[in-house]
């Protein structure tokens, strides 16, 4: 063989076995995912007890205020409703679901949660078996269009509460709870429509945007999403944090903890 | 055929992987050849990537009135007249064919309104001729090529070196060559071989062109017999970065000039109206690179020696539309922001028009089965090339001489390989492991690189020249004794070694070429001879292996057609 | 002069280890002409793969401190240089030697993808905002650094079953081309797996060329898959409308 002619490799023989750490990084990468499982941690936490606290189930109105976490507002005299079950209960599986299904949240979630990946180049410890999101339960992300559509007719309700807001018992004014409220649904409008299942049902679905009249009208909204959908993340963001506020102020003053002070 | 060594065996055997290489298997193998594709980098890495600003062909999708005569005429008068006349006018003439075929294929140029591919303006060219995308229109051809042959089926050998052509008597019978990463030995067996290895830039040392640029097909074809033309010419691009030092050489793109750009010394003066008031910044590449040149040897240079290029007064958004790696490359590398403020830039080696000589309408050398397109072959720019007509060169040539190697491969047998050539070969490729002491390719390559630079650079003289060929001989009696240390396994230093061959040949025909040529024409200039010579305009540089010694011999030009002469003095009249 | 400590992997094959080498600093150095300068002075058989040193031709990924990087696009005055700069080759794929890796797993996965397919019939022409969305996919100069970042790669070696973003990216440039007219979503389901993507979004964070990987090619062919596979509703009118062209 011409190959017996090579000089023999120098000192590689004698080098350990490669063995690399979990990460190289020397950056703070354990700090990046703090700020959401807090955040949400909180909101979680805050939002539960909301929901099965059964003092809490009465303190959702302070008119004209109604709770975005109480609406549309289903039974709050438990006619048909059983005791043990609050109304917030019929109500957050909607925008909870929309916000599990996200690909804002899932990002958050599978590497502030469940570590997969913790940060990025950072090995996960210990291999299980990964499956993505192609089985149970992960596959159901897949519905979040659905979710969508869901999230869609709470916000048409959250934007009646907005207007019903003005509407004070005494005719119509304008209190901080008001404001509240209006900037709530201004943010939760941002979040919704800049959602990517969205994006993909205004135009991303198409191919072509000039082939055809409709694909044009299409492109613009698309467009439109598009300015959105690159902020997905703020949105989600301000979005959550303004709806557990809002939440919170309606509830202290239901509670006669905080009272409304009227701008006009 | 000996069974200690990898070997295969194909129709055609194409070297380079880079636009003219890839647009040649295609061709090949819609004709039926069994092609191989042999590159020295991992496939779509050719230095086609680096090509920014676009591809001429005279569709007359933007400006009307442009049409292949227009582009013909363009470009001999960029190259001075020194072009193989027939190379150009088909090359003006299949343009635009082989433009829409890559459209056809996939490829995603800029728009014009009407929905056809945009067309930009650039140096030289009378009108907006440029087919682009954005300032990257090399890796979106490359990525085309790329995609359409591995589904055609070409077999693709990356990161394989070709150290020797083989030969069977007068014709080429195939090529020897080792695989980079395991430093194993592989032989191929072709019918035909079609060289696309691209230019030489590497043997300078502000160069932007990348590694592999080292003239190896030149090297190979020369080492075989074949003829190199036109050696002299090399062409140093007006722009490339001059700071910081790490980034130095690297290409700014002509398209910034394509798209308004200004080119002010220190003074803030536009000097180029001092040079060619009439076409400026978009004057040929030899013109502004000289002004720059010359800007800076008289004191008028920007801080780092070089001139400033200025886009600023255009809208932001459209810089980063129209730009966007030059926004990025001089905002990562470099910290100016060139929507604010101005580039640093200065001339850098880029392109060399010489190369094998070729038949214009085959691309078939001096000899028989051996093709070459692209850079590697010379013939097409004459003594400058035009911004843009280097992407078009590699389709339209690429694909005659893929068509061409396989119609050859159909006529002729199988070649015979003989042994005595493949240990030869061996032991020259083992040799630098084998000796006790000597210098380490690196230090050869950076010296040789010194020497061009200072000496064969922008500006000619035949004190420097005959310098360089003194020092060129220190340097190959050096390169005999060249060491590599450590194993065959993926060495970048026994790569180098193999490179700094091919470098030396090429540049010592580059300097016999230069020094001969005693006048100043398009990128050779000659301080000596500064003026421009018509008896020199009908003669061409032809370069030989004559027994081991490198010669050089004048040929006639090939003479112009009349109704083609017509043609560029109707055009002399018009400009005036 | 200024220095600093090249922390570089050697080795080949399993075995291996990272060796310092202390290079003079340059004004405007970048990672891929310190490792230049150990080549060229202490270590000539070192193994790097590089080309155009411009960021174009996504020949020289590494990982810079433990980050993907191309080393032509980090520059020294970046990185923290009172302590070593650690350069290893891509994790995600076999090491060949040194800094260089054995990618051909990604050509191998490029070729199932089927090429460009016009429309039958179709007129040439082509709109700037139709190319727009599909321009910024074939910005791709196919560095591989997404490959390697991804953890389904990287971590789960799923190669057999997962083509990786670098290849979503490229299945994007192909269905939404204006004139193709193949589908490919069947193969995105099926054969690149693309259900195995958690969308934790790290290939968009190494890109060098700023593609936005997740959002603009990855989640838009989610959301085609789901088209195809899980919605009953899109499924039932496109029955309707299959019915009224028909």
């Amino acid at each position: 063989m011409a190959q017996t002619a090579t000089p023999t490799p120098n000192s590689i023989a004698s080098m350990p076995e490669m063995r690399r750490p979990r990460t190289e990084r020397h950056d703070a990468w354990w700090l990046e995912n703090w700020p959401f499982v807090i955040v949400f941690s909180i909101f979680a936490v805050y939002a539960t007890w909301r929901a099965v606290w059964p003092h809490e189930a009465t303190l959702y109105w302070s008119d004209p205020y109604l709770s975005p976490f109480y609406s549309p507002l289903i039974d709050p005299q438990h006619h048909w409703l059983p005791r043990l079950i609050s109304p917030a209960i019929l109500i957050l599986w909607g925008p909870l679901g929309f916000r599990m299904t996200c690909y804002y949240y899932r990002k958050a979630y599978y590497r502030g949660y469940f570590a997969d990946p913790a940060a990025c180049a950072v090995s996960e410890k210990g291999h299980k078996r990964y499956c993505g999101e192609t089985s149970f339960p992960f596959i159901l992300q897949n519905v979040h269009r659905y979710f969508f559509y869901v999230a869609v007719f709470f916000l048409v309700v959250l934007w009646y509460d907005a207007i019903r807001a003005f509407f004070f018992p005494n005719g119509v004014g304008l209190g901080v709870g008001t404001v509240i409220m209006l900037v709530n649904v201004v943010l939760l409008t941002g979040y919704t429509f800049g959602c990517h299942a969205w994006r993909h049902l205004t135009g991303g679905g198409l191919d072509c945007f000039s082939c055809t009249a409709s694909a044009q009208a299409r492109h613009k909204l698309w467009q439109g999403v598009t300015r959105l959908n690159e902020h997905h993340m703020f949105w989600a963001w301000v979005s959550m944090i303004s709806v557990g506020l809002t939440d919170l102020y309606i509830r202290l003053l239901a509670a006669g903890m905080l009272k409304d002070i009227r701008l006009l | 055929m000996t069974p200690k060594y990898e070997s295969h065996e194909y129709d055609v055997l194409i070297i380079g992987a880079g636009g003219a290489g890839l647009r040649a298997a295609i061709e090949a193998l819609a004709h039926g050849a069994r092609v191989a594709v042999v590159c020295k980098s991992l496939l779509g890495k050719a230095h086609t990537v680096m090509a920014e600003g676009g591809l001429a062909a005279a569709m007359g999708n933007v400006d009307k009135a442009d049409d292949w005569k227009t582009h013909f005429r363009d470009t001999m008068r960029g190259g001075k007249l020194l072009n193989n006349w027939r190379m150009a006018q088909l090359h003006a003439q299949e343009a635009p064919d082989r433009a829409r075929e890559l459209e056809q294929w996939g490829a995603l140029f800029d728009r014009t309104d009407s929905g056809d591919i945009m067309q930009r303006a650039f140096g030289g060219h009378t009108y907006k001729r440029l087919c682009h995308v954005g300032d990257r229109t090399g890796l979106e051809m490359i990525r085309t090529l790329q995609d359409r042959g591995v589904q055609m089926g070409f077999d693709v050998f990356m990161e394989c070196t070709i150290t020797r052509l083989l030969k069977d008597g007068d014709r080429v019978a195939g090529a020897f060559g080792y695989w980079r990463e395991s430093g194993r030995f592989v032989i191929f067996r072709a019918k035909a071989i079609v060289i696309s290895t691209g230019g030489i830039g590497k043997c300078w040392k502000i160069t932007s062109n990348s590694w592999e640029c080292t003239g190896d097909g030149m090297a190979l074809a020369y080492r075989a017999g074949a003829e190199l033309l036109d050696m002299e010419f090399v062409q140093f691009h007006p722009t490339g970065m001059v700071w910081p030092p790490g980034v130095q050489g690297i290409l700014v793109t002509e398209a910034v000039r394509g798209e308004g750009g200004i080119l002010r010394n220190k003074d803030g003066e536009r000097f180029m109206q001092k040079y060619d008031p009439k076409r400026m910044e978009l004057s040929t590449r030899d013109v502004v690179a000289r002004s720059i040149y010359t800007e800076v040897r008289e004191g008028r240079g920007s801080p780092h020696g070089g001139a400033f290029l200025d886009i600023s007064h255009k809208p932001a958004e459209y810089v980063k539309r129209k730009l966007p790696s030059m926004y990025h490359q001089f905002k990562e590398l470099a910290d100016v922001d060139i929507t604010k403020g101005p580039m640093e830039v200065g001339p850098t080696c880029h392109y060399v028009m010489g190369g094998i000589r070729v038949e214009a309408e085959t691309g078939q050398s001096s000899i028989a089965g051996l093709f070459a397109a692209g850079e590697a072959a010379a013939g097409l720019h004459g003594a400058n090339r035009l911004g843009g007509n280097s992407l078009s060169d590699l389709l339209v040539f690429g694909r005659r001489a893929g068509l061409a190697a396989a119609e050859h491969a159909k006529k002729t047998t199988a070649p015979a390989v003989d042994q005595g050539q493949i240990d030869e070969a061996e032991r020259e490729l083992l040799a630098p492991f084998e000796r006790p002491e000597g210098d380490s390719p690196y230090q050869i390559h950076h010296d040789l690189q010194e020497t061009m630079q200072t000496l064969v650079g922008i500006f000619r003289n035949e004190d420097d020249l005959k310098k360089a060929l003194a020092e060129l001989e220190g340097l190959k009696e050096r390169a005999k004794r060249m060491r590599v240390e450590g194993s065959r396994l993926f060495n970048p230093g026994w790569h180098l070694s193999q490179d700094v061959r091919n470098m030396l040949i090429v540049s010592e025909a580059c300097t016999h070429a230069a020094l001969a040529r005693k006048e100043s024409r398009g990128a050779h200039s000659r301080l000596d001879f500064p003026k421009t010579e018509e008896e020199w305009g009908r003669k061409n540089h032809v370069i030989v292996d004559r027994s081991g010694e490198m010669t050089l011999f004048e040929v006639p030009r090939p003479e112009i057609p009349d109704e083609l002469k017509q043609l560029l003095a109707e055009e002399a009249v018009a400009a005036k | 002069m200024a220095e600093a400590t090249m922390r570089i992997f050697r080795g080949e094959g399993e075995t291996g280890k990272h060796v310092d080498y202390v290079v003079p600093l340059v004004p405007g150095m970048v990672v891929l002409d310190a490792v230049h300068s150990v080549q060229a002075h202490q270590a000539p058989d070192l193994a790097v793969r590089w080309n155009c040193k411009a960021g174009k031709c996504g020949s020289c990924s590494a990982e810079v401190n433990g980050r993907p990087r191309l080393m032509c696009k980090t520059r020294m005055d970046d990185l923290p240089l009172d302590q070593p700069v650690t350069i290893s080759p891509l994790k995600t794929f076999p090491l060949i030697k040194d800094l260089a890796t054995d990618v051909s797993w990604n050509y191998r996965v490029n070729k199932k993808i089927p090429p460009f397919q016009p429309r039958p019939g179709v007129e040439w022409k082509m709109y700037q905002r139709d190319v727009d969305r599909v321009q910024e996919f074939r910005k791709c100069i196919e560095c591989f650094l997404c490959q390697d970042v991804c953890h389904v790669l990287r971590d789960h070696g799923k190669k057999d079953d997962f083509g990786g973003p670098r290849f979503f990216v490229r299945t994007a440039s192909l269905e939404m081309h204006p004139l193709d007219g193949a589908d490919r979503v069947p193969l995105l389901k099926k054969t690149l797996g693309i259900g195995f993507c958690n969308i934790t979004k790290c290939c968009t964070e190494v890109c060098p060329e700023e593609i936005h990987i997740t959002d603009n090619a990855i989640i838009p062919l989610k959301e085609r898959v789901v088209d195809e596979f899980y919605d009953p509703l899109a499924k039932l009118w496109r029955k309707i409308r299959g019915a009224k062209t028909a």
